[in-house]
């Protein structure tokens, strides 16, 4: 398969970067792993003039996960690999890598990228759910300084974000949470690997320590919608309620009323509504386990 | 325009000058007359493109050589040495892990990158490794029995 031409530029510093993007505006795609934009260029989908590469910047924000301050960053480079096996990333953050492993296969996740999962913002995406429900911030960085965004509300339709054409998606922060959380993902497909979700959905929980009720609680539902959305009115059913099978059936039901999926070959919007039921519950249920654990 | 770039690739150095446009694949197979890696989808999810980049696993159809300046690069040309074929390829053909062949190198690269990473993975681990190598004739189970081989011979 032939790529069409396009013009290269690999700048050396993340200033180099800013100021390029800032010249070439919407005229340029950045490619980071590129496990998306090659395959969409070799389809012919996109015919981008330039291609700005991330490649070589040694930039740490960028390029690393840590945490300091109670607060745990994500460099918008950091492949989906590494984000499924990062020591700062565990506990009550799990959905997160386990929305990284469950992204395409190994090969794929050797190079697909944090910040390419977001910024390419398929409905379906593998990662944007559990960062949604663990409270995800995104940093976005031009030549004019940054700006913070939440995650929940950046995406917004399938594509399409907030970020403008002179910014970089620099990383992704995420505060501890405290005591008594915890969080999951599952993902449903019809196969295991390099499969893109029917369904997915990440719960968040916190358990008030005292009197072990449902302090906070976010849910989020994937490929159900032309973002992934949050289940807001499952998450208030929750809050103040001791946690248990027939809350989390309750708050399953509610949340299968808040999704609008479509129908397409790879299921009906009727069973992804009733998956969508299924999934809330199991992994609230996951979700409060590893809450119990962190209390 | 052609960009300069330097990489190692079985171990042997080369500076090339290559297109942008030039996936990493072409580059072994045109260029370098590399053949191990096949391309079989061209997007990135049969795995028959395999190589090792620097130690890890990836599919090279859908990675720019442009971009792997710099990295050292491993395709299955470069696992056998003067005494013969690495203990992953002996254990594929002991074990009739190979059938048609198209998927092999990729398989036996995936195996090689876990291999390299975790010496005694379970079978899940196996499983969970190639998954991104499809293969229509073995069923995988030879496959999989190949690489746990490897790691128990270690």
């Amino acid at each position: 398969m032939v790529i069409p031409e396009f013009n290269y530029q690999q700048p050396a510093t993340l200033k180099e970067f800013l100021e390029i993007r800032n010249e070439l505006q919407n005229k340029a795609v950045i490619l980071a792993g590129g496990t998306d934009l090659i395959v969409n260029m070799k389809k012919g989908l996109i015919k981008p003039e330039n291609v700005i590469s991330l490649k070589g910047i040694k930039e740490p924000l960028l390029n690393s996960t840590g945490l300091e301050n109670g607060v745990v960053r994500i460099g918008a480079c950091v492949t989906a690999d590494q984000l499924s096996c990062s020591e700062s990333i565990c506990g009550a953050l799990g959905a997160v890598p386990e929305g990284a492993a469950s992204l395409g296969s190994p090969l794929i996740r050797n190079r697909a990228t944090v910040g390419g999962n977001i910024i390419n913002a398929r409905p379906a995406a593998d990662l944007i759910p559990s960062l949604i429900a663990c409270d995800a911030m995104v940093i976005l960085e031009s030549i004019s300084g940054k700006r913070e965004l939440p995650l929940d509300g950046f995406v917004t339709g399938p594509g399409q974000t907030l970020l403008q054409d002179n910014e970089l998606l620099l990383n992704i922060e995420i505060k501890v949470p405290s005591p008594g959380s915890g969080s999951a993902y599952i993902k449903l497909g019809t196969r295991r690997a390099l499969e893109i979700s029917l369904v997915n959905v990440a719960s968040f929980i916190n358990i008030d320590s005292p009197d072990g009720t449902v302090a906070d609680a976010r849910i989020v539902l994937g490929a159900v919608g032309p973002a992934p959305l949050r289940a807001k009115k499952a998450e208030q059913s929750l809050i103040g309620q001791k946690p248990g099978e027939e809350l989390f059936k309750k708050a399953g039901e509610i949340a299968a009323g808040e999704c609008t999926p479509i129908d397409d070959f790879r299921g009906s919007a009727e069973y992804r509504c009733d998956m969508v039921e299924v999934l809330t519950v199991r992994t609230l249920k996951k979700a409060v386990q590893e809450a119990e654990k962190n209390n | 325009m052609k960009k300069l770039i330097a990489l190692t690739i079985n171990q042997k150095k080369y500076e090339l000058a290559v297109n942008p446009g030039m996936s990493l694949l072409d580059l072994l197979r045109e260029e370098l007359n590399l053949m191990g890696a096949k391309e079989g989808c061209g997007i990135g999810e049969c795995g028959a493109c395999t190589v090792l980049l620097d130690g890890k696993a990836v599919s090279s159809c859908v990675m720019l050589a442009v971009e792997a300046d710099g990295c050292e690069i491993t395709t299955i040309e470069g696992l056998e040495t003067e005494d013969g074929m690495h203990p992953i390829q002996k254990a594929f053909v002991e074990h009739g892990a190979v059938q048609c062949g198209f998927c092999t190198p990729g398989m036996v690269l995936s195996a090689k990158g876990l291999l390299d990473k975790n010496p005694n993975p379970s079978e899940q681990e196996i499983r969970t490794a190639i998954s991104g190598n499809l293969c229509r004739c073995t069923g995988y189970q030879k496959i999989v029995e190949a690489i746990k081989s490897v790691s128990e011979r270690k």
